[in-house]
């Protein structure tokens, strides 16, 4: 159990996904700028990526590695997730229409986000089991959602404050990202 | 319509990524803690734009354009595993820096985002132009903050590291750290990107300024 516990505080505290391994930045820009897409693709994010490191961890250790492919893992993995993408819009369509309308516009842009993939690459060169696949992907999505939410709560004060011009947008947005990566660098300790 | 000579240059300036398109920003931050790994990032990108873009474009006709984003991923897809193995096989340190950013190529919006907007609607030649275009300003604008980050991140330069290539600019006492140590953490590859944008942003308003009056 401890050991679970670790990986969970490791995956989103010290090891962020967004503010220490760089995945999934550009929704991380470009979904923050007000609360309710925030959330939005936060829940979206922690939902398909759990799905997804699980679905490619199987089909690594059951299809690819069977027939001796691993070299095909990149196009399977991204295949994978862009028909699973999918498979969750339909299905979310016809059984859950109240969840479909608040995270409906976000499916179709995780296909591209790169935190889906890479997590579950890494899922793979850590060599997890079973268990531990599905603690790292969803603990990986949870940081993610976390550090979207704080930086959205953080960027929707700004619109309201008074700066130069050349310093709009992205650019403060990519400095107070720095700020946050620079808290949460502080959790380092924490794995000693 | 373009002539063909802006239709490279608009990939240096007035549409380099990932500044003027905000795209691919994931290994932009990641990669570059050195210049090594700015340029190689850079250098894979374009590789696998160039290709996809003369593939796209070459089949732009072919393809249904229902299921055009899924054939664009595969067609991506190949080319980034045939890089992966490349890379793999004859720079191995390389590769190692890199590490899983180079699947990650994939789904860089940078690449797609010439797909969609531009492959798929022009012929090959202005495809191609378009592809080094961009491709060439992404690995400059990537070797640039890569070589900022670890000079003052460490007071190096490694250019190749597979054939020894570093320069050490700003040398160091014996066993002494050096104290910008910030700059190679993952906090200031977000300030430097800023930093670098802040500029660029300056430097056009000024432009634009002198040219109203």
């Amino acid at each position: 159990m401890t050991e679970y516990l670790l990986l969970v505080v490791y995956a989103v505290l010290v090891n962020n996904i967004l503010l220490a391994q760089f995945l999934g930045n550009c929704p991380f820009l470009g979904t923050s700028q007000k609360m309710s897409t925030a959330t939005g693709m936060a829940m979206a994010v922690i939902f398909v990526l759990t799905f997804a490191g699980v679905i490619t961890w199987a089909v690594q250790w059951y299809v690819l590695v069977p027939l001796e492919l691993e070299y095909l893992q990149t196009i399977a993995f991204i295949l994978v997730i862009a028909a699973l993408v999918q498979l969750v819009e339909i299905v979310l369509q016809k059984t859950a229409p109240a969840l479909y309308s608040a995270l409906g516009i976000f499916l179709p842009l995780i296909t591209t986000n790169c935190a889906v993939l890479g997590v579950a690459i890494i899922n793979i060169k850590e060599d997890y089991d079973f268990a531990n696949t599905v603690v790292f992907s969803f603990a990986s999505a949870v940081g993610f959602g976390l550090a979207l939410v704080l930086f959205a709560g953080l960027r929707e004060r700004f619109a309201l404050s008074r700066m130069p011009r050349a310093l709009q947008g992205t650019v403060s947005g990519l400095i107070t990202a720095g700020l946050m990566a620079l808290a949460f660098q502080g959790f380092m300790k924490l794995g000693g | 319509m373009k002539t063909l000579t802006q239709e490279f240059t608009k990939g240096l300036w007035e549409q380099i990524p990932p500044f003027r398109l905000v795209l691919g920003l994931c290994p932009t931050l990641a990669v570059t803690k050195s210049l090594e790994g700015g340029w190689g990032m850079g250098l894979a990108t374009t590789f696998v734009l160039v290709c996809s873009n003369l593939f796209i474009s070459a089949l732009r006709n072919v393809i249904p354009p229902k299921v055009r984003i899924a054939t664009f991923i595969v067609i991506i897809a190949t080319f980034v595993v045939i890089t992966e193995l490349v890379m793999k096989a004859y720079t191995p340190m390389l590769s190692e820096t890199l590490g899983v950013f180079i699947p990650l190529i994939v789904v860089n919006c940078i690449i797609l985002g010439r797909a969609e907007a531009f492959a798929s609607k022009n012929g090959i030649g202005r495809s191609l132009l378009d592809g080094f275009g961009i491709g060439f300003g992404f690995t400059l604008a990537l070797a640039v903050l890569g070589a900022l980050r670890e000079l003052l991140g460490t007071g190096k330069l490694t250019m190749f590291a597979q054939a020894n290539l570093d320069l050490t600019i700003i040398p160091l006492g014996e066993g002494r750290e050096f104290l910008f140590k910030f700059m190679v953490d993952p906090p200031g590859a977000f300030v430097c990107l800023g930093a670098m944008l802040l500029l660029m942003n300056l430097i056009s308003e000024r432009s634009a300024r002198s040219k109203a009056a």
